[in-house]
């Protein structure tokens, strides 16, 4: 299975996921830029992606956990959601996010 | 500020589980240690990130929290008498021609000492900035990501933005000596203590503040002084008057002035050997998240081997005459004693 990952140059990546995997490892695990200081534990808000709004809908909803970090997201949408908390599934196959400024490796700090 | 020098053997940059960890093994080899770090408080991201949530790969602890493990790392460097230097973060260090570092603080303190070790994992926390048009121009004069004065606020049209503990807790602190005060979050729901969002809703309901649904879309002003928030919500756009600026996002990692310390990088972390867990410079190590060797793993674990390993090698340049015994803490007495083992 694939998913779509568009950069933040705005070129699309076709990237191969493996079931299980959680959307924020398959982007880092081929390189593409992301921050994801936590490691996946929901704790951070720096894997944050925006999700084209044909697949909103196919995710299960944020958790209140998620939603509680998605308020740590300064950049946040109606369609953002964090990609460590995302998991592959075979209907999942085809999803496509933008990495969200947020979350590139070197975010905006004051 | 005390243009005095604060002499030790060590400084340990960054006060994290291996930062802590550090300590004990230095101190069982009679080294004293400062800590710096620019969090508030010891633990790093296990303290900012994930104090409740369990971790489960430290050897011997099928489960523990971050704080629980960060607690139970400052029990065990306490027998050494560490110094911790929290809220500041390490400029410069600068070698001296005997030998010795110069670590200078953004806070003016100079500490001298014969070995640095960064254990600074992902770098330091700084605040998040939100993606604001030009709100660079406007920080630290009308834009503020902390308070250090109230007075700086008393009489002002104050926008705070956010959903967690800072946000509601200067949205009460700062409600009674503001002009007005305005708070603004993307959704009606609090990551806070139940008892200020309680607070908050009541200051609202009195009319004493404003609470506004909405993020931040762009700021107006000149000279570094806002004029105006404009926020936008599924309503539309709408504009706060306003004469401070206060987001918080929370803090995320950077990795900051380690970058200018002429050490060798790779990708953004620092090239150590896995002997001693030296940097290409002598007498700086780097343990931890931060340091960079083939085969390596961002793995708490792996901070404490390369914690114990370092000790030796610190040693070494400390006492570079004494003869240092390997011991084990079980059966050494004289461990036992520096244990305050009874």
């Amino acid at each position: 299975m694939h998913i779509y990952v568009t950069d933040h140059n705005g070129k699309e990546h076709e990237l191969e996921a493996l079931e299980g995997w959680r959307v924020m490892e398959v982007i880092r695990d081929w390189g593409l830029p992301i921050k994801a200081e936590c490691g996946g534990a929901c704790a951070c808000a720096t894997c944050h992606v925006f999700v084209d709004p044909e697949w909103q809908s196919k995710l299960h909803p944020a958790t209140d956990e998620e939603e509680d970090m998605l308020d740590t997201v300064p950049d946040v949408e109606d369609n953002s959601r964090l990609s460590c908390q995302i998991l592959m599934s075979e209907e999942l196959d085809g999803l496509k996010v933008s990495l969200a400024p947020s979350a590139k490796p070197d975010a905006e700090v004051a | 500020m005390s243009e005095q020098e604060i002499v030790t053997d060590v400084v340990i940059v960054g006060a994290g589980p291996v930062g802590l960890f550090a300590v004990f093994e230095l101190g069982l080899l009679d080294i004293k240690c400062h800590l710096i770090d620019i969090l508030d408080k010891p633990g790093g991201q296990c303290a900012e990130l994930y104090p409740e949530k369990p971790i489960y790969d430290i050897p011997a602890f099928p489960e523990i929290s971050g704080q629980e493990l960060t607690d139970n790392l400052l029990k065990q460097a306490e027998p050494f008498g560490p110094t911790y230097h929290y809220n500041r973060m390490v400029n410069e260090i600068e070698r001296q021609d005997n030998g010795d570092f110069l670590v200078k603080t953004d806070a003016g303190e100079t500490f001298r000492c014969k070995v640095v070790v960064i254990a600074a994992g992902g770098g330091s926390f700084q605040p998040k900035r939100p993606p604001v048009p030009n709100i660079e121009e406007y920080e630290n004069q009308s834009v503020f990501y902390a308070v250090r004065k109230m007075d700086d606020f008393r009489d002002h049209d104050i926008v705070i933005v956010g959903g967690g503990d800072s946000a509601l807790d200067w949205t009460l602190n700062l409600a009674p000596l503001a002009k007005s005060l305005t708070l603004v979050h993307r959704r009606d729901s609090f990551r806070a203590h139940t008892d200020s969002v309680n607070k908050m809703r009541a200051l609202v309901d009195e009319g004493k503040i404003n609470f506004e649904l909405g993020q931040i879309a762009s700021l107006e002003g000149e000279n570094g002084q806002i004029s105006a928030v404009n926020i936008k919500n599924a309503d539309g756009e709408k504009s706060l008057p306003a004469t401070r600026l206060m987001p918080f996002f929370g803090l995320t990692m950077k990795l900051g002035p380690v970058a200018n310390w002429g050490l060798n990088l790779h990708e953004n972390l620092i090239n150590v050997d896995t002997e001693k867990f030296a940097t290409s410079e002598e007498g700086i190590f780097a343990i931890g998240d931060i340091n960079y060797y083939p085969g390596k793993l961002k793995l708490i674990l792996s901070g404490f081997h390369e914690a114990a390993l370092m000790a030796q090698a610190a040693k070494k340049i400390i006492s570079p005459d004494e003869k240092v015994v390997f011991q084990y803490t079980t059966s050494s007495t004289k461990l036992q004693k520096k244990l305050g083992v009874k």
